[in-house]
């Protein structure tokens, strides 16, 4: 829905650079299959990064409509069905939910969905926990990280299930820290015409359990979204929509730092990162397209058995029953 | 009938500030990131890591991928930038990875004049935690 609002030049150049990385990725395939370089699996090695571009671009599809961020669906799916080791995976994983952040959060700051006065105090914690995320799950083992993943995206699907979700929650009073660092608003939502000033309260829980969301983050390169949506809006009581607004701005900051960490430590592999963040978002723009054609109830039913099925494959991947 | 735009009201003016720097670092890092990408994938320079060799380490652990292909940690591969295609791709994920950076630092004067103190200092945190983080000084990757 947040694509669906952005200008039309910035679109149509992004779109440009996009279909020219398509184009240029199946031009250059046949071209390199000619000189008989075969990967040892019997495929030539070019097949697997296009495989993850048209993946990714169907990620992107889906993952609009659902409401969830790519890299909720990434990681598991390529660490699950992929040859990339974890480590790649993750490495490109932070990077796509940082591109897709990064591509969103302008327009949603400047369509007041988004609050620096909110994303910020939350950002800096989680950006340092982050590191230290991304650190551990670096010097972890893959199968302890492979298994916890698979543990996580379960959890994911539960809250998916389970988690209700307030569109205008009510805050009697705002706590004291949220009004000395002065974080309120005041949110008019487009489909109702209803201003509405928000405040946020349980801010110093919120900031505690933002310590944890960073490190995830970094430990999984799965973006953080999912998390960040029902903390703002159930525990601290953030308009819903200022909540998805804000949660994309707070990753845009969260994942840069976990992804310096992986790129420094040479986790970051070109042929895995590239193809998977222009794929991810040249689907994510057709996503947005289709969010009036698509049934979105459909769709997240499709994303909620494909996340359990990946889900299930990374816990008994990590614990050593389907490799 | 248009419906009225959904938005918030709270200091509109560092958004608008905010939203601008970060529109246009991440249409240079996606520019950068893509044509970086054409000179890997056309190997106009040649790649550290040859294509028809990369299917046989990327199944590895990130360390014994480093190991195996001798490939810089840190920022040692700036050094190999302008000769290895492979190389050259990362110069677009870096500009990725650090365009909040001038957004972030743009609001660090403009809270420090409106007398919003700890506003400008948390700016100046988070562009701290990033640069610390791109250094490599945290992450061990000198």
């Amino acid at each position: 829905m947040k694509s669906a609002n952005l200008p039309a030049s910035p679109i149509k150049t992004q779109l440009i650079y996009l279909l020219a990385t398509f184009v240029l990725m199946l031009a250059a395939g046949p071209a390199m299959a000619a000189d008989g370089s075969v990967a040892p699996q019997g495929m030539p090695w070019w097949f697997w990064p296009l495989a993850l571009f048209l993946t990714c671009f169907l990620i992107g599809i889906i993952a609009v409509p659902a409401g969830i961020g790519g890299g909720t669906l990434f990681v598991p799916i390529i660490g699950g069905f992929f040859p990339f080791h974890l480590d790649f995976v993750r490495g490109a994983g932070l990077l796509v939910a940082l591109a897709s952040a990064l591509a969103a959060a302008p327009t949603l700051l400047r369509g007041g969905l988004s609050s620096l006065r909110l994303a910020l105090p939350l950002a800096l914690l989680a950006s340092i926990s982050s590191i230290a995320g991304a650190l551990l799950g670096l010097a972890l083992p893959a199968s302890v990280i492979q298994t916890a993943l698979g543990l996580i995206v379960l959890g994911i699907v539960a809250l998916m299930l389970m988690s209700k979700k307030s569109e205008f929650p009510n805050v009697e009073k705002p706590d004291r820290l949220s009004s000395a660092l002065g974080i309120h608003g005041v949110f008019t939502d487009g489909a109702s015409g209803q201003s509405i000033n928000w405040h946020v309260h349980r801010t110093p829980v919120g900031l505690v359990l933002f310590l944890a969301i960073g490190v995830m983050a970094g430990m999984f390169g799965i973006g953080a979204g999912w998390a960040n949506v029902p903390a703002l809006n159930l525990l601290m009581g953030v308009p819903l929509k200022v909540s998805a607004g804000t949660s994309g701005l707070v990753l845009s900051l969260v994942d840069s730092s976990a992804a310096w960490v992986y790129i420094n430590r040479g986790a970051v592999l070109p042929m895995v990162a590239v193809p998977s963040v222009v794929g991810m978002m040249l689907g994510a723009r057709i996503g947005a397209r289709l969010l009036h054609v698509l049934k979105g109830s459909v769709i997240r039913k499709m994303v909620i058995t494909l996340l359990l099925f990946a889900g299930l494959r990374a816990l008994l991947k990590g614990l050593g029953l389907w490799v | 009938m248009k419906q009225a735009p959904t938005h918030t009201t709270d200091t509109r003016s560092d958004a608008d500030r905010y939203a601008t720097l970060l529109e246009w670092g991440t249409r240079v890092g996606l520019f950068a990131l893509i044509v970086s990408f054409a000179v890997n994938l056309l190997e106009w320079f040649p790649p550290h890591v040859p294509l028809d060799v990369l299917p046989q380490v990327w199944g590895l652990p990130a360390k014994a991928f480093l190991e195996q292909t001798r490939t810089p940690t840190g920022w040692g591969w700036l050094a190999l930038a302008f000769k290895e295609g492979d190389m050259a791709n990362l110069i677009g994920i870096a500009v990725l990875a650090g365009c909040s950076l001038p957004p972030l630092l743009a609001l660090v004067p403009f809270y420090w004049r409106r007398k919003d103190r700890t506003y400008a200092v948390m700016c100046a945190a988070i562009a701290m935690v990033l640069v610390l983080a791109a250094s490599g000084v945290l992450t061990g990757g000198h």
